[in-house]
């Protein structure tokens, strides 16, 4: 062991050239959270396909499903990631001006999402057709309703983000922050696209 | 205003619990005064409660362990002796009670106990053997301890303000429903380990993050010491089966609080997919406990053996052939719902084929001890202990693995004498293995080793005097969780049984007087080298107690068992160290309470959650955010080291390491 004074540089991936920088340190461990989430996520997906059909003489899938609302929905995520990697590029250009525009607009269309959502549920609770109706609508309200609660963490996340490039600018940390937040942002619409398909799509078609 | 929670919640009437918690709030209390008396308050909130230093942290964690093994043992003890009397008689614990006993005590020892202690040894060792200055996320490491010690706190409390699960240390629906355990226990059990589940799970992120990012120059994967293998696995899997249980805690909250039908019997609930969702978890969980006992093992063989470990790279495929396999058995824990014979076999199959890298494992540490130089230190006596008790336990399971066996066995206290056969005989031999091994790099001076051994014997002994007697109850019919019973045939053995927890006893309190001893004459167990047992490993060549920033220098790595070589070359050049080097200076995290506080904010919002007072709920959830608001707002997150205190400390150090080689010379 010839002790050799080494400075961790920028760009080295570990192993032979020693640790990481933390650029790649930061963006791998909140990959290895995300993966943990998608994990949580497929523990409720697979409780929704074991439950679908337990509809105890409640609505199916196909008889609450509104695909034109799903549709809008999901209209507004994929359009929220393309704002948030418009964010990126204006964070990668120290543009402050377009920071907040591409992050306003990435929130106003996650509310939107949100709003949807909110609206969806709403309607099917005042039908009588809440969670506690079945074990279908159960696993139905969970699963979609813990991505929404994501959603919700990711627009508080989105705000903190916002303050912290006004209040204290482009400062690396903040940068490795917002690397994060949009990876979470990303990675939301993965599920949401997984939700749209599984669960929308194939519930109201059988 | 205080939702379910009146003064009805004190349990005036239960003479047990009430002394038991008032006990422990005294106890509490009395060191929180000594503490403030002594004026130690300023250095233990600095050194420890906000230190982000990894050392610290798993040093606490395994505090943590201690005291939480204390109070799981004295369930042990209440069982046991409940169970020795209550032959055609109620004992002395109602059943109430007794079943909240015997769901606190498996709770507690796998959560508060195996847990808490394994993570510690890996939090303390394994940036040490990767030769890295800290942990990966070294704030987030602070927070992951105190959530734990959040969740302990509320299981700890539920003594004194309410009661615990009746349910078993699984809460199984639909008896863990609402309809059939109205009381706040399931609410304490669900709860306490939400919370401390998350911190488990950004433990586990950030170790596998450090193992895999942040290894010291020339440490290529395979030149990792096995322990870090070992720990990578076990991090992946909490990585990996963490977040399901997460998962279904958190639809058997939605049955309980908002009356979704998940796990419930009306409605098509399915109490099913909770056995299944459990253990997919919960099969993971028991090799997340093991592989890093394991590890140690490796270890303390091959340090005290004087070997390197025989077979590292079939050491390396059989960890991760484990950590694969793990999660394709889970269903062998209710091979008896009907899954029919076709699952069965497979699984029972998967359960067989797991032995395999484990028997691999056993038979490396026998051939690196075939001629090796072995000192039986007491670190190497729990190394042995567990070889042998291991091989028995693990031999129950693979009877346990065949499906038309556990037919029989299922749910018989021949089951319980297994998996404490391996947890036991495994992971708390491991643990105290690693605890005795470590502990002279961690405080800077050793255990005294004569009560170690004598706490061994006791352990032992004890064990096999309080577990063997259940395999013969279990197989002539006695199941498990028995407030009482009418079979005077069964009555010896239990009688033998609570004799061995007595042994056991012995061995606890021979353990509490080691270190009582050991840290009176700390003075004469000075270890000033650094590398009390010859070892092999990085952490070795650093000072004990390492600096906060653990290696003056990155160390360079050159091969497996690296400080080993160093000593070696160093011994026949007889030059130990050349030349002055050149430090520079060193950045380190600085101390954070937000740990603590979002511990803090976690109790606050678990209480209130376990009794619906549903505005603290709010202002604790609040009171979280605002923490990550401020935590997020700090400008200043690093300190500097500046070189001449880095040469400083390491000058000391090197001198003193010469001078222990130059002993080794002559």
């Amino acid at each position: 062991m010839n002790a050799a004074a080494l400075q961790s540089s920028d760009g080295a991936a570990g192993s032979a050239q020693g640790p990481a920088s933390k650029r790649i340190i930061v963006g791998y461990g909140f990959w290895i959270f995300l993966l943990s989430d998608v994990i949580l996520f497929s523990a409720l997906f697979a409780a929704y396909a074991v439950l679908s059909t337990a509809t105890a003489d409640g609505p199916s899938g196909r008889q609450i499903f509104a695909l034109r609302n799903v549709a809008v929905e999901t209209g507004c995520l994929l359009a929220s990631s393309f704002t948030c990697g418009l964010a990126s590029l204006a964070v990668g250009q120290r543009n402050g001006r377009w920071t907040q525009i591409a992050l306003l607009v990435t929130g106003l269309l996650g509310f939107t999402f949100l709003a949807l959502e909110f609206r969806e549920f709403a309607g099917l609770v005042a039908r009588g057709d809440g969670p506690t109706r079945s074990a279908f609508l159960s696993a139905f309200f969970t699963l979609v309703g813990c991505h929404g609660l994501h959603v919700t963490a990711g627009l508080l996340w989105l705000g903190t983000m916002m303050a912290q490039f006004l209040a204290k600018g482009f400062r690396q940390d903040i940068r490795y922050r917002f690397l994060c937040f949009s990876l979470f942002w990303h990675a939301l619409d993965i599920i949401w696209v997984a939700i749209f398909s599984l669960v929308y799509l194939v519930g109201a078609s059988t | 205003m205080f939702g379910k929670l009146s003064w009805s919640a004190i349990p005036l009437d239960q003479p047990i619990p009430l002394a038991a918690s008032l006990l422990v709030a005294v106890v509490i209390c009395g060191v929180l005064l000594w503490v403030v008396l002594k004026g130690h308050v300023p250095y233990l909130w600095n050194e420890w409660i906000t230190s982000v230093d990894h050392k610290r942290i798993g040093v606490m964690y395994c505090l943590l362990a201690l005291v939480m093994l204390l109070r799981g043992f004295i369930d042990a003890l209440m069982m046991r002796s409940q169970q020795a009397l209550a032959l055609h008689a109620p004992g002395f614990l109602p059943p109430e009670h007794y079943d909240q006993i015997f769901s606190a005590h498996g709770t507690i020892m796998i959560f508060f106990v195996a847990m808490p202690f394994v993570i510690g040894l890996m939090n303390f060792a394994v940036p040490l053997q990767l030769g890295a200055r800290d942990v990966a996320f070294p704030t987030l490491n602070s927070v992951s301890f105190w959530l734990t010690a959040a969740g302990a706190f509320l299981v700890t409390l539920s003594l004194l303000i309410g009661e615990f699960a009746r349910t078993g240390w699984l809460p199984y629906p639909p008896l863990s429903e609402l309809a059939y355990s109205p009381g706040v226990g399931v609410d304490y059990y669900l709860v306490a380990l939400q919370i401390s589940g998350v911190g488990t799970l950004m433990a586990g992120i950030n170790m596998v993050t450090t193992i895999l990012k942040m290894r010291a120059p020339g440490m290529s994967y395979m030149r990792m010491p096995i322990f870090c293998w070992t720990a990578l696995a076990s991090n992946l899997l909490i990585v990996a089966a963490f977040p399901i249980l997460t998962a279904v805690l958190a639809m058997l909250m939605l049955d309980r609080y908002l009356g979704f039908h998940f796990f419930s019997n009306e409605a098509g609930g399915n109490p099913m997919m909770f056995m299944n969702l459990i253990w997919a978890w919960g099969h993971p969980e028991v090799y997340i406990l093991i592989l890093p006992a394991f590890g140690v093992f490796s270890e303390v063989v091959a340090t005290f053996c004087g070997k390197p470990l025989f077979g590292y790279r079939s050491m390396v495929a059989a960890t991760m052939a484990i950590c694969v396999i793990s999660f394709m058995v889970w269903l062998h824990h209710f091979f008896t719902m009907g899954a029919g014979g076709d699952v069965n076999a497979i699984f029972s199959i998967m359960s067989m084929v797991i032995a395999v890298p484990t028997g691999v494992k056993i038979f490396n540490w026998l051939f690196t001890m075939y001629g090796g130089r072995i000192h039986y230190s007491a670190s190497m006596l729990w190394a042995v202990g567990f070889m042998v008790t291991f091989v028995i336990g693990g031999m129950t399971g693979v009877l346990l693995a065949s499906a038309p066996a556990d037919f029989v066995l299922h749910n018989s206290l021949f089951l319980v004498a297994h998996f404490h056969n391996v947890i036991i005989g495994g992971v708390l031999f491991g643990a105290f293995a690693g605890y005795s091994y470590w502990f002279p790099k961690a405080f800077g001076f050793g255990l005294d080793e004569r009560l170690g051994k004598a706490a061994f014997w006791c352990w032992l002994v004890g064990f096999y005097i309080a577990f063997m007697p259940l395999y013969a109850a279990g197989l002539m019919g006695m199941t498990r969780r028995m407030q009482h019973y009418d079979r005077p045939e069964w009555q010896p053995l239990l009688l033998i049984a609570a004799a061995g927890a007595l042994v056991i006893l012995c061995g606890i309190g021979l353990q509490v007087a080691q270190l009582a001893v050991s840290i009176r004459t700390r003075n004469q167990r000075r270890d000033p080298g650094g590398d009390l047992w010859n070892a092999r490993t990085l952490e070795w060549s650093t000072a004990s107690p390492p600096p906060a920033f653990n290696f003056a220098l990155v160390p360079e790595v050159n091969g497996l068992d690296c400080y080993w070589d160093t000593k070696r070359s160093a011994r026949e050049s007889g030059t130990p160290e050349v030349g002055q080097p050149d430090y520079t200076a060193i950045r380190m995290p600085r101390n954070s309470p937000t740990g603590f506080i979002t511990a803090f904010f976690a109790v606050v919002t678990g209480f209130s959650v376990i009794w619906h007072i549903w505005w603290l709920v709010i202002l604790g959830l609040l009171g979280a955010y605002a923490t990550f608001v401020v935590f997020a707002w700090r400008d200043v997150s690093e300190t500097h080291v500046p070189a001449a205190e880095v040469a400083r400390i390491d000058g000391a150090h090197r001198m003193l390491r010469a001078q222990t080689l130059q002993r080794g010379f002559s």
